[in-house]
């Protein structure tokens, strides 16, 4: 068990390695300099030379990508933004706290609401309860996000005045921004658990639980939705990239200055540094949610643990 | 008597047997979600086509005297901040926004059908390496992956079909993968290397028509997931740019006016809405028909 952690964790390393070299690759070779971009359009040649070699632009593609990611390696340094000169590693800790606390509490909603509502769903089959929250799950997951957010801060912001429509502070900052990027999560894990659920209880052993005379409760909370669960795991890791790139977009409408804000304006300056920092910090963020699911798996379920103790493939 | 019906119910048993095709269109059918969602996804593609003829205006002509126009009996949803007809741009902003949906899932599929079906069937080497690069380009989401694309590459309608294909492409990848794995080990694959078929005839003719079915449903819901992820780049300035219009630019654009003028982001939310729910809509009758397991 250990062995397989440790081998999981080793294989993020290359990895995020190639994300870093995809990245820088694509960044230095399409069409925008950065330098010319910083001077403005009537910037002398003298001028952006002079500021290429400061920047480290003239050197040779590998050679600064060899520095780049010895910078991170070592160091920990994700350089020094070109537009305003600050440290990219601070302005994205500071940044990614929000991002991280808006993407979590969403999730827990997700979580929270949305496997309920399936159970609710699959129990219910065909009924009224089914057919509900089955219609609200599918807007769910047909509504962009930050236009779900933009229609919360009108009613609950601008018009009921219950919120405020943007920004960062207490609790009362976070309830639209969560409430727009979970909707999508909520509406794909309460789809997953139905058809899981479904697929569950139609199997033998429920039906040997129930002619044993065992509670009802008992057989859906124990019975099926302990064998249900996998695929909603599966699912709750990708929903959960579903939920951060929402967040990152959400952070626009309702001005949160968080990592998803700091891409946009880093993109719009071409701020190469931020871009990559921004980039390679979020994939090793989402590389440990896989992980984790991963690790949740051989919890969830005995059988695949004992395959991983026994040292056998995936 | 009898022994002669009985040969003819025989001999007409043959033509019962329907494709996979047919048989599918008919479970279709009688999905009622799915056929809504069929007929509301044909008006809007009849509107995307035939967009400029229909259009009661032109989608940049400006009319500073009514800007901001609330819905009327003339500007049927109302006018923007230059006093353009709202339904218009909405009408010619459909062909941006299906297209990239459309194309780049059309690429995304095609490559990743490809590339998927090479790993499933050769293993190995060629398997390791191709996979491996799926793993990076899965280690971000794909909305975000697609953000990354298209900074990179700049903004613009092109541009974002790219992004947005290739954030798609690792999804079909694995799919197919998976699928032809299952496949691989079915005896009539052994049958139709035993009568010499070409790989490239095993691969075509006898793999992938067994691993479609999910990947068409994965197709449908993924153009549904494209033309959302087209908007939020739109809406962070990445995709189309103006004067253009397309639904997330267009949203984009009215956010700045939502305390007063909530109409200018109102319509166009829906109609995305709409024409995502209508995919969903087909992608999950799609699922039912052609997974007869789940059918009781």
């Amino acid at each position: 068990m250990k062995k397989y952690i440790c081998k999981r964790i080793l294989m993020m390393f290359p990895v995020l390695l190639g994300v870093a070299f995809l990245i820088f690759a694509i960044m230095t070779f399409t069409p925008g300099d950065p330098a010319s971009i910083i001077l403005g359009s009537n910037a002398t040649p003298d001028a952006i030379k002079a500021l290429h070699t400061k920047l480290g632009l003239d050197q040779p593609f590998l050679s600064r990508f060899f520095n780049y990611i010895k910078g991170i390696v070592t160091t920990f340094d994700f350089g020094t933004s070109y537009i305003n000169g600050r440290d990219v590693k601070y302005e994205m800790l500071v940044r990614f706290a929000y991002t991280f606390r808006v993407a979590l509490l969403s999730m827990a909603f997700a979580l929270g609401f949305g496997i309920p509502l399936g159970i609710t769903a699959a129990v219910n089959r065909n009924t009224w309860k089914d057919t509900s929250s089955m219609m609200i799950a599918l807007l769910g997951i047909s509504m962009p996000t930050f236009w779900f957010g933009q229609i919360l801060s009108i009613v609950f912001a601008l018009k009921l005045g219950l919120f405020p429509a943007g920004g960062v502070g207490g609790i009362e900052y976070y309830v639209l921004p969560c409430l727009a990027v979970s909707m999508m999560g909520i509406a794909s894990m309460a789809r997953q658990t139905r058809s899981s659920m479904l697929e569950v209880i139609r199997s033998d052993y429920i039906t040997t639980a129930r002619a044993k005379g065992q509670e009802e409760r008992k057989i859906i909370y124990k019975h099926a939705l302990r064998n249900a669960l996998i695929p909603v795991v599966t699912q709750a890791g990708a929903t959960f990239g579903i939920l951060l790139g929402g967040t990152l977009v959400a952070e626009t409408v309702f001005s949160i200055p968080g990592l998803g804000s700091y891409m946009v304006t880093s993109i719009n300056s071409r701020d190469y540094p931020a871009i990559q920092g921004a980039v390679i910090f979020i994939a090793a963020v989402f590389g440990v949610v896989m992980l984790l699911v991963d690790i949740l798996y051989t919890v969830i379920d005995p059988r695949i643990r004992v395959e991983f103790t026994k040292g056998g493939k995936k | 008597m009898n022994l002669q019906k009985e040969r003819k119910a025989l001999s007409r048993q043959p033509a019962k047997r329907q494709s996979m095709t047919v048989m599918t269109l008919r479970r279709m059918k009688k999905n009622k979600m799915a056929m809504v969602g069929l007929i509301i996804l044909t008006f809007i593609m009849l509107v995307a086509i035939f967009g400029p003829l229909i259009a009661p205006y032109s989608y940049t002509e400006t009319d500073l005297l009514h800007t901001y126009g609330l819905p009327s009996l003339l500007h049927p949803f109302g006018t923007d901040e230059l006093g353009r007809d709202i339904l218009s741009r909405m009408i010619i902003g459909s062909r941006a926004s299906l297209s990239i949906g459309f194309v780049s899932m059309a690429g995304a599929s095609v490559i990743g059908i490809m590339f998927g079906s090479i790993c499933g069937y050769f293993g190995g080497k060629v398997d390791t390496v191709i996979m491996r690069f799926m793993d990076i380009l899965q280690a971000l989401p794909p909305l975000i992956m697609a953000i990354t694309i298209c900074a990179a590459l700049g903004p613009g309608l092109n541009n974002c079909i790219v992004a947005i294909t290739i954030s798609n492409i690792p999804s079909f990848v694995r799919m197919t993968r998976a699928s032809v794995l299952n496949i691989r080990r079915m005896e009539y694959l052994e049958a139709a290397t035993a009568i010499n078929c070409s790989t490239s005839r095993i691969i075509v003719k006898h793999i992938l028509p067994n691993a479609l079915s999910p990947l068409i449903v994965q197709l449908t819901m993924g153009i549904a997931t494209s033309i959302i992820s087209a908007s939020a780049m739109s809406f962070l300035g990445l995709g189309v740019q103006p004067p253009d219009a397309e639904w997330g630019a267009m949203l984009s654009a009215g956010r700045s006016y939502i305390r007063n003028y909530p109409h200018m982001v109102t319509f166009a939310g829906v109609t995305i809405m709409i024409t995502v729910l209508s995919l969903n809509m087909l992608g999950d009758g799609l699922r039912d028909a052609l997974d007869p397991k789940l059918k009781n």
